[in-house]
């Protein structure tokens, strides 16, 4: 997993309630089995005007130039503000594997849905969620000031903006130090292995037909 | 000792360990896994030179991308047969039970689970999809998970946790006749909304429920996660142990006796204590319609399309201008007054026998109307599909104009070659009326297999229980 400890960079706005992750990465790209290469097809059908399959050259395609992800003053962003509920929906992974593609390493809403949450801590893109006036000033401030950009400390557990001013966020010690390390939480799980093993051992006594897979 | 709800009982009995913080290791009993979400999980697997944990509690399925007319070809799609090609070889090489494309058995995983007794109440089942929450309806503690997670039960059969906040959603009283679990679980949406149940895991209780057989319950525990919750359940009675005698995975003889003395006490406590709990009376149920592209976009049939302008929060708002806009649909029409072109009964949430039934009785010996291009229906597995041939049901809706197909999750997500083309407005027993979720620039109303079936017939939406009365 890619470790997260400290990131400045550009704000993109998605002023959308309930963004869900259909929308964020289309099922037609989930046919490949790779983690990678989602990047071009993130937001595929609010950002292109024709429809995408997999496989097609982005630059020949007709863009939204409505959508946000295509306004030049956030072509750089890496900081993605959202509303409500953000990434509900279908549990692909893809959704976050998409985003970190195209260069988003935070997300900030107000709440997340929680398989999006967990998929985006597995992967190092670190999702903060903050009170809704937090979230509002940040949209207006994004809005009014072209290349806003705000600095994300993991480790302080606070976002600074140009005015000075800090919002401090809060994160599940566990997370935190899984995303400044960068830890693999399979090897992190196996330390534990003999536990398991003696857990399971019981179980197969208490209740051996869960183990019993004849049919 | 204190009081317990059905979650945390079934939290308790698979906690391997927890940190300070909370941080809990959960053992994870059946592992669901079918084509899309798990290829980077073996892959991840071998990167790191690791072998599954516990090969015979994995039951895999390709599903999402399976076609469901003639398979005697193959998957034409290239990318979708490499796809469901690389979790045979996945399964084949590692040992896992696989039921393959031509399989009797195959079908949408969260059907075929239940129906082969491999989900059994006091477990923990998992898998790389968020509808896994349909299989809490038999006492378990069923969720979806990302492919990472994958990963992590294939190697260690466990998954880090934390624990959720038990939410009850009660529902009692007799639902009207032509009333079903799904419109139920949508006016449940409505009220609590997409996010309601974030960060919980949903106890549904109640008379309704009781009284619901398990398909009922399926429907209603698979739209949890509509409703934020990863997790939904229902406690185990007499009908759970009825469904469950006689099938494939589940446990016979002295082993089941033992097995049902340890499911009767799949139940909150009476005075066990809820974070929340939400109730809604059965009797007040009329059949649902979704008009936008979130399943809380709900109306009963006798309603009309919301007015964006009385609503107050302006992200709301401008959401739900979004969403009539997408859905070409003006504030103030009667749901009635919407005539879908497209008929899709199917999926996870309503593909079971007995949604096949309820569809088929609301034909009454009519004809799919003039102005419906297509009308499908896919069953859920290629058991449900014999079950329904048995009893004549696909000769009816033959008769009547639908197509008959085989298996899968088919247009429900439109991955295969089952899908609405721009503009297609589509009567859908699926669980998602998100943007493009059937096809991009399709439009998808949520109903159930009785509503679809009746807009079927009539060429728009009906009020079927007034049909009924
Ligand atoms: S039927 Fe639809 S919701 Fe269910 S598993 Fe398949 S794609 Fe997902």
């Amino acid at each position: 997993m890619e470790k997260f400890d400290k990131h400045h960079g550009v704000v993109m706005p998605l002023d959308r309630h309930n963004v869900d992750t259909d929308a964020i990465i289309p099922k037609q790209f989930l046919k490949s089995i790779k983690r990678s290469g989602f990047g071009h097809n993130l937001f595929d059908e609010w950002r292109y005007h024709d429809h995408g399959e997999p496989g097609m050259d982005p630059g020949s395609r007709e863009k939204n130039l409505d959508f946000v992800l295509n306004h030049p003053r956030y072509q750089d962003a890496t900081i993605l503000l959202g509303r409500h509920n953000f990434g509900c929906g279908s549990s692909r992974e893809h959704a976050v594997w998409a985003l970190m593609d195209h260069g988003f390493r935070v997300v900030i809403a107000p709440s997340f849905a929680d398989i999006f949450f967990n998929n985006a801590l597995k992967n190092g893109l670190l999702p903060i969620v903050l009170d809704e006036d937090d979230i509002d000033q940040l949209f207006t401030a994004v809005l009014e000031t072209p290349g806003y950009r705000i600095r994300v400390d993991l480790p302080a557990q606070q976002i600074s903006l140009p005015n000075r001013h800090t919002i401090h966020f809060d994160i599940d010690p566990f997370h935190k130090d899984c995303q400044i390390r960068g830890l693999d939480d399979i090897d992190l799980t196996l330390q534990h292995a003999a536990e398991i093993r003696s857990f399971e051992e019981k179980r197969r006594l208490t209740a051996p037909w869960l183990f019993n897979n004849q049919n | 000792m204190s009081s317990k709800t059905l979650y945390d009982k079934l939290w308790d009995s698979h906690l391997v360990r927890q940190d300070e913080a909370g941080t809990a290791l959960i053992y994870i009993d059946r592992h669901l896994i079918h084509e899309v979400t798990s290829p980077q999980a073996f892959e991840g697997l071998r990167l790191a030179g690791r072998k599954p944990w516990r090969t015979d509690s994995i039951l895999a399925v390709p599903d999402h991308n399976v076609p469901t007319t003639d398979r005697s070809l193959g998957i034409a799609d290239p990318i979708s047969r490499l796809q469901v090609e690389t979790l045979d070889q996945n399964c084949a090489e590692l040992g896992i039970t696989e039921f393959l494309m031509n399989d009797p058995r195959q079908g949408i995983v969260h059907v075929i689970g239940p129906e082969q007794g491999a989900t059994l109440p006091g477990m923990t089942v998992v898998c790389g999809d968020s509808h896994t929450s349909t299989h809490g309806a038999f006492g378990a503690l069923a969720f979806g998970i990302g492919t990472s997670d994958v990963e992590h039960v294939l190697a260690t059969q466990c998954l880090i946790l934390k624990k959720s906040k038990n939410l009850e959603i009660r529902v009692d009283g007799q639902l009207a006749a032509g009333v079903s679990a799904k419109d139920v679980v949508l006016a449940i949406i409505g009220r609590i909304g997409t996010a309601g149940g974030t960060g919980s895991a949903i106890e549904f209780t109640g008379t309704t429920l009781r009284a619901m057989s398990m398909e009922g319950r399926m429907t209603v525990c698979n739209m949890a996660i509509e409703a934020g919750a990863r997790a939904g359940m229902v406690a185990v009675d007499d009908t759970t142990i009825n469904y469950l005698g006689g099938r494939p995975y589940a446990p016979k003889g002295e082993l089941l006796d033992r097995a049902i003395e340890s499911w009767r006490a799949l139940h909150s406590d009476p005075d066990a204590r809820f974070a929340r709990s939400v109730t809604l009376d059965a009797g007040l149920v009329l059949p649902q319609v979704t008009w936008g592209t979130s399943p809380e976009m709900v109306s009963a049939i006798n309603e009309v399309v919301p007015d964006p302008d009385d609503e107050a929060d302006s992200v709301k708002r401008d959401g739900m201008r979004r969403a009539l806009d997408y859905m070409d649909l003006k504030p103030g029409t009667a749901i009635t007054d919407i005539h879908p072109d497209h008929v899709f009964i199917g999926s996870c949430t309503n593909a079971r026998i007995e949604d096949l039934r309820a569809a088929a009785a609301a034909i009454r010996g009519r004809k799919v109307a003039a102005g419906i291009k297509q009308a499908l229906v896919v069953p859920g597995s290629g058991l449900v599909k014999r079950q329904a041939e048995t009893e004549g049901l696909d000769k009816l809706f033959k008769d009547a104009g639908f197509e008959w197909r085989e298996p899968g999750c088919s247009m429900c997500l439109a991955m295969n070659a089952d899908r609405l083309a721009p503009g297609d407005r589509c009567a859908s027993t699926s669980n998602r009326n998100f943007e493009g979720r059937q096809g991009q620039g399709g439009r998808t109303h949520l109903v159930s297999p009785a509503m679809a079936a009746a807009a079927a017939v009539t060429g728009h939406f009906t009020d079927i229980c007034q049909e009924q009365g």
